[in-house]
């Protein structure tokens, strides 16, 4: 017991030191292009943790995140354009939307399991970029660009600085890992941990499984567009290549699976290696680097996975008492 | 007899062409200790599932402490108080031998802190609070089984359900297993195993239920059982009944 709540404060505590550092990074850091690769960073590790919710600890591995950060990123985009309805009610819209179709996409998914649903998911976010290709109110291939209307956070739109994104990715990112950190121990985290490793176990203990996994895509698919609002915000201009596509929905499943999928800091510890590893390979290859930042993932995946399968974070076990070989 | 802790009439399960279950009705009383053996192939396993719900029966009706759970699913009849274990076994492999057991003892506490306590006192009760902080797949086959049955005492059962807790362990282990189940019945738990190695059950339980061929085949007292003619033909051929 003791050593259980122990861990959980040293995991808290670690996390406010990291945030204040990240926090102070901007006061020495001033190159646009780098604070760039930082908000991205900040971003991807968020939504990587909301992936890890759905895909690492109930098991549910999704390819069809992408979706719901389309979702969010759209909403947003269309109801400031078109009501001028202020981008934080787009996001939270965005996040409501995506949580209720995720869970009515999960209502028929969620009875297939393994390979079944991983490639429904990427079908269905497929499904869902072909539709906003086509729509017309929406911009259709065109997109929206989001008309500026001067510096000011209740509009969201920052042209002169990228610190306001800055802040706002790490307390979304700082949000983002919280939750994970509190439902870790909730009764929904034990729920979805039980269900990724024995559904029938689990249902025998008398929790309902399918109940459980809708859950756990409803946070998710939540999170998930908050992060595609912010990015809509962020580059001020989207179409369905650029939030609603596969690659998306790789880069929020990587950074969980290359830090350690199912746990508490591998998106984080993933996205700080995996999404300044991108970005640097894309402007040093330049324009037809277009693919070769995705070869590396892969070589990265595959040296990850043979000699870590667990992630990178069992390089930091915190249990070296019983993992690895049973004494 | 009061109104039976459990009761099956005239379940039948199909498989295809294949009978399972033909017309089986059982009923275990409260507090009991109850074998449900029989040859492999017999049906005992199928009935076991029909009765923790892991699907319905072709026919037939399964009553429960006076109510008709027929059509219930399994994590609903936890939760009215039958916890079963699995004869392969079933651990959260990643998880720790504690949280595998809160997560049964979460069925009927709402805070984590008191599902924490509850699993810890379940863990001292198995003999298993010296693992608590293993992970489950580090565990040792005898460990698992022990783990199996603690996770399903969490949910504080009225019915446990053993499918061959005790099957391919070595004598001592399998001695301290009875000696476990023992202990499950003095807190009040009724328990139904399945069992195919007669002389770990018989001893210990105080109803045999005799399944072959997927029906009943005798019920009584296991010295009686062991001696009926039809059981040992069952299990050994016909040739060797005819002494009996």
């Amino acid at each position: 017991m003791d050593s259980f709540t122990q861990r959980r404060r040293r995991d808290l505590i670690l996390a406010a030191a990291l945030a204040a550092i990240a926090a102070c990074v901007p006061l020495f850091v001033k190159d646009v292009y780098v604070q760039n690769i930082m908000v991205l960073t900040l971003m991807y590790a968020a939504l990587s943790q909301a992936w890890n919710i759905l895909g690492g600890y109930c098991g549910q591995i999704s390819l069809g995140h992408a979706l719901y950060f389309g979702l969010g990123a759209y909403t947003t985009a269309l109801l400031f354009t078109k009501f001028g309805v202020l981008p934080w009610f787009g996001m939270l819209g965005g996040g409501i939307i995506s949580a209720l179709i995720a869970l009515a996409l999960g209502y028929p998914t969620f009875r297939l399991r393994g390979h079944y649903f991983v490639i429904a998911t990427i079908v269905i976010a497929e499904i869902g970029f072909l539709l906003f290709h086509n729509w017309d109110y929406a911009g259709a291939a065109l997109g929206i660009d989001i008309p500026v209307r001067g510096d000011s956070w209740a509009k969201f739109q920052f042209t002169r600085s990228k610190l306001p994104f800055y802040y706002f990715a790490l307390v979304f990112c700082c949000v983002a890992w919280f939750i994970t950190w509190w439902l870790e121990d909730s009764k929904w985290g034990f729920w979805w941990r039980a269900v990724k490793d024995n559904p029938d176990a689990a249902e025998s203990l008398g929790v309902v499984v399918f109940n459980s996994k809708m859950g756990a895509a409803a946070v998710s698919a939540f999170l998930t567009a908050i992060g595609g609002a912010f990015y809509a915000q962020f580059v001020s201009y989207i179409d369905p290549e650029s939030v609603m596509t596969f690659q998306f929905s790789l880069l929020m499943a990587l950074p969980a699976v290359l830090g350690g999928i199912g746990t508490l800091w591998g998106p984080v510890l993933g996205a700080v290696i995996l999404i300044p590893m991108t970005e640097l390979t894309r402007s040093f290859i330049g324009g037809s680097g277009r693919g070769v930042d995705l070869i590396l993932y892969g070589a990265v995946i595959v040296v990850i996975s043979l000699a870590r399968p667990d992630g990178l974070i069992g390089l930091f076990s915190r249990r070296p008492a019983s993992k690895g070989v049973p004494q | 007899m009061t109104t039976p802790l459990l009761e099956t009439r005239g379940v039948w399960q199909r498989f295809g062409g294949l009978i399972a279950n033909s017309d089986v009705s059982i009923s275990v009383g409260a507090g009991e200790i109850v074998g449900l053996i029989g040859p492999n192939g017999a049906g005992k396993s199928t009935l076991f599932n029909l009765i923790a719900g892991v699907l319905p029966p072709t026919q037939g009706t399964i009553w429960f402490n006076g109510e008709n759970v027929t059509q219930m699913p399994a994590a609903e009849r936890c939760q009215r108080g039958i916890a079963r274990t699995f004869q392969v076994v079933k651990s959260f492999e990643t998880m720790t031998v504690i949280d595998n057991v809160i997560v049964g003892a979460l069925i009927r506490n709402e805070k984590m802190r008191d599902a924490r306590r509850k699993a810890h006192e379940v863990l001292e009760f198995c003999g298993l609070a010296p693992r608590a902080d293993k992970l489950a797949r580090d565990l040792i086959p005898s460990e698992k089984r022990r783990l199996e049955v603690a996770r399903a005492l969490a949910t504080e059962p009225k019915l446990l359900m053993l499918d061959e807790c005790l099957t391919g362990l070595t004598p001592l282990e399998a001695q301290s297993g009875v000696a476990l189940v023992r202990k499950v019945r003095e807190t009040g738990v009724t328990v139904l195993m399945v069992e195919h190695v007669m002389e770990i059950v018989m001893p210990l339980v105080d109803r045999a239920i005799v399944l072959n061929l997927g029906k009943k085949l005798v019920e009584g007292k296991p010295a009686d059982v062991v001696r009926h003619p039809e059981v040992i033909s069952a299990y050994l051929g016909d040739r060797h009944a005819v002494g009996a």
